[in-house]
């Protein structure tokens, strides 16, 4: 699963779903594997607006990823930026996660991550 | 269709739906490679660097239409969706579309080809609707696919006045190597269906205040282009 992918879902239980804090789901015990894609600027400039970038900065932080500006960077600034294209390439298109969980902080359910495959069928007295 | 045999519209689903994708993965993804055009029109329709989802993506065959976008796929089926997650840079996850784990409104369109009408009951395929177009942005747009039971010129022939809830045979071939008991080197998969009459994915959309935008048959299939209402959209 991209890191990408965490910045638009949350937790799978209904009651959940409306509550602020079950957005970001939290890694846990994650392992990290590295893809090489080729880089697709475009692709990263017009993702860049649709990004919730507190969001990020606590993924980010919590996979071990240098720290992220406080507020995100304008196209223009992203696009003059070389070093920040390529960082954010690599955390949100390269990076998988290849094993672990994701916690929700609302109600604590663990969805587990094999073979880079997120699960989110939920057991029987969570639907 | 569930209600007849008194079973749980979910376990029904189980066992004649989600089982069965289980165990055909592979064959089922072997068969279905070729984008259908009107999918391939919407997808290449959106904008660049959209986020889409594909509920019920199966092998992902959708995720790599349009290169300027990410998709987040999600299948009931873990034997699909590995196949779907290879295609790069996507990701895809299992889930139920009845309980999925998309944010609600930060997607700027979504698919569901082929998934709703594998649903037992009008509730159930009304809420899967509901479901898909909650994840969506104010503008953000939905195409969905489904059977048609208008369709006298397939292979199957039914039409207008037959049987909508249906089992649909899905013949494997499990080859010379491993052959069933009595020899014979096929085996059949019965898969429920719910056929659509012509009107009723309209219906349905409307139904759960989602709003027409294009609709249309296309190779014994409806299709829908919809949206959010503008009343769920302001509320
Ligand atoms: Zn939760």
């Amino acid at each position: 699963m991209k890191v990408l992918t965490l910045n638009f879902l949350t937790c799978a239980v209904k009651a959940c779903k409306t509550t602020s804090t079950s957005f970001p789901l939290h890694p846990k015990d994650c392992e990290l594997v590295s893809d090489t894609i080729a880089p697709n600027p475009q692709l990263l400039l017009n993702v860049l607006p649709r990004i919730d970038w507190n969001a990020l900065i606590i993924t980010a932080g919590e996979l071990g990823f240098p720290t992220l500006p406080p507020t995100p960077p304008t196209r223009e600034e992203l696009e003059s930026n070389e070093k920040m294209m390529t960082e954010l390439h690599t955390l949100l298109l390269e990076t998988q996660i290849s094993e672990g969980s994701l916690v929700c902080g609302n109600c604590g359910h663990e969805y587990k991550i094999k073979e880079g495959i997120a699960n989110f069928l939920l057991p029987n007295h969570l639907v | 269709m569930s209600s007849e045999l008194d079973t749980a519209p979910e376990k029904y689903e189980e066992q004649h739906v989600h089982e069965v994708y289980e165990q055909i993965a592979s064959h089922f993804s072997s068969t279905r490679y070729k984008p259908w055009p009107i999918v391939e029109a919407f997808l290449q329709s959106v904008s660049p660097g959209s986020i889409g989802i594909d509920v019920g993506c199966g092998n992902g065959k959708y995720l790599t239409v349009n290169r300027d976008v990410f998709i987040v796929g999600s299948d009931r089926s873990s034997n699909l969706v590995k196949i779907a997650s290879q295609h790069q840079p996507h990701t895809a996850v299992v889930a139920d579309t009845l309980s999925l784990p998309h944010r609600a409104g930060r997607f700027d369109f979504a698919i569901s080809i082929a998934v709703i009408h594998h649903l037992s009951t009008p509730e159930r395929r009304r809420e899967a609707i509901k479901a898909i177009l909650e994840c969506l942005k104010d503008d953000g747009k939905a195409l969905i696919y489904v059977w048609a039971l208008e369709q006298k010129n397939s292979r199957r022939g039914w039409d207008e006045g037959h049987e909508q809830d249906v089992m649909v045979p899905w013949v494997m071939k499990s080859g010379k190597k491993n052959p069933n008991e009595d020899g014979s080197t096929e085996k059949t998969f019965q898969r429920y269906y719910h056929l659509y009459r012509s009107g009723e994915l309209a219906d349905d959309i409307v139904a759960i205040g989602g709003e027409m935008i294009e609709f249309g048959y296309e190779k014994d299939n409806w299709w829908a282009v919809c949206r959010r209402s503008t009343k769920s959209r302001e509320g």
